[in-house]
């Protein structure tokens, strides 16, 4: 049996049936455990004190941010490279999640910003390129939202997503080039051990995974109702044809 | 050259519209479509052309033969005739012969703004354009639309005298006699089963 | 493909074609900016790169809608399609044809708008080299954007929601030659950024525009 069965969108709702309520279930134990762990049994920062703990949430929405995006690119290739419809559909149901992991990041930044920073916006290139990325959201799901007909939606706006995660990075580049910004620099990197002490990094760890599941969880769920309206709209073309 | 269409199915929006189209033109040879509104044919002549993949079945004609026309023949309105004729004969590499104005009545209209002409000048102006880019396979929807009685024989007497004659191969969609001797084919046995294979929701019924 | 030109050249310069019309628009943004931030020679001579390349963007972006949808609509696209012309081609001329008429005559006229913004005299040249070398890559994305919503009947202001992001890079590294250009900084690696983006522009885009096209022409 292939992977490829999974694609079925059949045997997707049968697969991803039981599936969902563990992820939701783990999604939630991981997000609840890791941000109370952070919030309530972490010392404060000697400089930044306790603002520093919205990091438990800015850091993870903003890693799904752009994971969401990558993970809509992929399925983008899926759909044109082998017309899956499971993988439109998911492309489809991750954008408004990513749309708002784009915004809590930006938002839980702007708050952050504020006692850190004396501002709640600057133009820094990572909180620009933020904002980039949300209107690329925003374009990417009102060009789904014009059409009408499912299979030329999808792709054109896989087309949309291929061309725009490369203007995309491209703006990434540009916007550093253009503002060397205030943004501390990578503090969770692979050697995090170097920047961020043990005692916050294991409970952003279990946010992390939290937020990750999460996005699964929601993306499940969205891939199956989208796939049930799709379903609806086979079932009425049928029986005005029948 | 030989159009040979094998097993076609076609849809329209991701709905089957018609299936198990078989037919094999030679030279010099017409075919006629017949069938009611939105039975697909003009969906089959698209996808004929190219402009839409086929569900099913095979298409084999000569590479970069075909042309297709439909009453949305690509006139602009701040062309003149001849510049409209020119543009489509460069386009595909040929040139725009004294012989077209005159079949399609067009000598003295040839130096008027396409914008000026009336509806049915229009369509000759379009169907010209069949005379000027020297393809050999026709696929025609529709062509005789708003044409007057006159206009229609001009027409016909193009396709069987300079088109069909000269060894071309057409398939036109009509509901009014041409007066060619071809083939008809009603589309209606074609017409796909409600829930025949192919369609974009196959996959989730 | 030079029929192609030709033929939208033609149609741009006749009656009703809008020629010239991107190039007004851009001088009525220029004229009002002064009338928001207030005279002060100092300030607009600051922002004066910025709002000539904004103001250039937005006069790109207003003619956008008319690339592919005429043609659309009156069944040419169609007949392009089936020609012996590569839609990829099409796609790349249609993109041409519109610099011709918007990109170039705004990198024409940027020079003249600059003194109503008291433009500092370093800077002329830079403004209108980063122009000529980056609003060819304008007219090739919103051609790309143009083919994406050709089939919509009200794809305007969609059309800009997805062109307009797709700017940022031209828009940020053209400006920033100008600013430099105009404090006597180094202005290359801007610049190379500006003609880098329209050269990448213009070899991998007229793939997609032709991908787009199709299928929207199903």
């Amino acid at each position: 049996m292939s992977f490829w069965e999974y694609a079925n969108p059949k045997k997707f709702m049968s697969f991803t049936a039981p599936i969902l309520p563990v992820v939701t279930i783990a999604a939630l134990v991981c997000l609840v455990s890791g941000l109370v762990w952070g919030f309530f049994f972490t010392p404060e920062d000697y400089r930044q004190g306790s603002t520093v703990k919205i990091f438990y949430i800015h850091v993870p929405s903003a890693l799904m941010a752009i994971n969401a995006w990558f993970m809509m690119l992929v399925a983008s290739l899926i759909w044109l490279i082998r017309r899956h419809h499971v993988s439109a559909l998911a492309a489809k149901a991750a954008a408004p999640v990513g749309i708002v992991m784009t915004l809590i990041a930006l938002v839980t930044g702007a708050i952050w910003g504020q006692p850190m920073w004396g501002t709640w916006w600057a133009w820094d290139p990572r909180l620009t390129s933020f904002l980039i990325l949300f209107l690329f959201y925003l374009g990417y799901v009102a060009l789904w939202a014009a059409i009408d007909d499912p299979d030329t939606a999808a792709d054109l706006t896989s087309v949309l997503c291929i061309v725009g995660s490369v203007f995309a990075m491209l703006s990434r580049y540009a916007v550093n080039f253009w503002n060397q910004g205030l943004h501390q620099g990578a503090s969770m990197s692979m050697d995090a051990e170097e920047n961020v002490a043990d005692i916050f990094w294991y409970p952003a760890l279990v946010a992390i995974a939290g937020f990750v599941l999460l996005f699964i969880a929601l993306v499940l769920l969205r891939t199956r109702t989208e796939i049930r309206l799709r379903r609806i709209r086979a079932l009425e073309t049928r029986a005005r044809r029948a | 050259m030989e159009l040979v269409v094998t097993d076609l199915a076609c849809a329209r929006g991701g709905v089957p519209l018609i299936e198990g189209v078989n037919f094999r033109l030679k030279e010099g040879e017409a075919l006629v479509l017949r069938g009611a509104n939105g039975i697909g044919k003009t969906t089959l002549l698209r996808t004929l052309a190219g402009l839409q993949p086929p569900l099913a079945g095979m298409i084999e004609c000569t590479e970069d033969q075909s042309a297709y026309a439909s009453h949305a023949d690509g006139i602009k309105a701040q062309l003149t005739v001849r510049e409209n004729l020119e543009f489509w004969a460069s386009v595909h590499g040929t040139s725009v012969e004294a012989s077209v104005f005159e079949a399609f009545d067009l000598v003295d209209l040839r130096e008027r703004f396409a914008g000026t002409l009336s509806a049915g000048q229009k369509r000759r102006l379009g169907l010209a354009r069949l005379g000027v880019i020297g393809r050999k396979i026709l696929f025609l929807d529709e062509p005789t639309v708003s044409l007057d009685r006159f206009s229609v024989k001009l027409f016909a007497d193009f396709l069987k005298e300079q088109h069909l004659a000269m060894g071309g191969i057409a398939v036109i969609a009509t509901h009014i006699d041409l007066g060619l001797e071809a083939p008809e084919l009603d589309l209606e046995p074609f017409r796909a089963a409600y829930d025949a294979g192919g369609s974009s929701d196959e996959a989730f019924l | 493909m030079i029929a192609l030109l030709l033929r939208d050249l033609r149609l741009a310069v006749r009656a009703g074609g809008g020629f010239g019309l991107g190039l007004a628009f851009f001088l009525i943004v220029v004229v009002l900016v002064p009338f928001g931030v207030g005279p002060e020679a100092e300030i607009l001579s600051r922002i004066a790169p910025g709002i000539l390349w904004v103001a250039s963007l937005l006069a790109a972006l207003l003619s956008l809608d008319r690339i592919f949808a005429l043609d659309y609509e009156d069944g040419a696209l169609a007949l392009i399609a089936t020609s012996p012309l590569p839609l990829e081609g099409a796609a790349f001329v249609k993109a041409l044809a519109h610099w011709i008429t918007t990109g170039l005559p705004l990198t024409l006229a940027a020079p003249a708008l600059g003194f109503l913004l008291n433009l500092k005299p370093e800077a002329y040249w830079f403004l209108f080299i980063s122009l000529a070398l980056g609003t060819p890559a304008l007219s090739m994305i919103g051609t790309f954007g143009a083919a994406l919503t050709v089939g919509l009947r009200r794809g305007g202001l969609l059309m800009s929601l997805l062109v307009l992001p797709l700017y940022v890079p031209t828009l940020i590294f053209g400006a920033e030659t100008v600013r430099r250009g105009a404090e006597g900084l180094t202005t290359t690696t801007p610049l190379v950024m500006v003609a880098g983006v329209t050269a990448g522009v213009f070899a991998f885009l007229p793939f997609a525009t032709a991908a787009a096209l199709r299928i929207n022409l199903r």
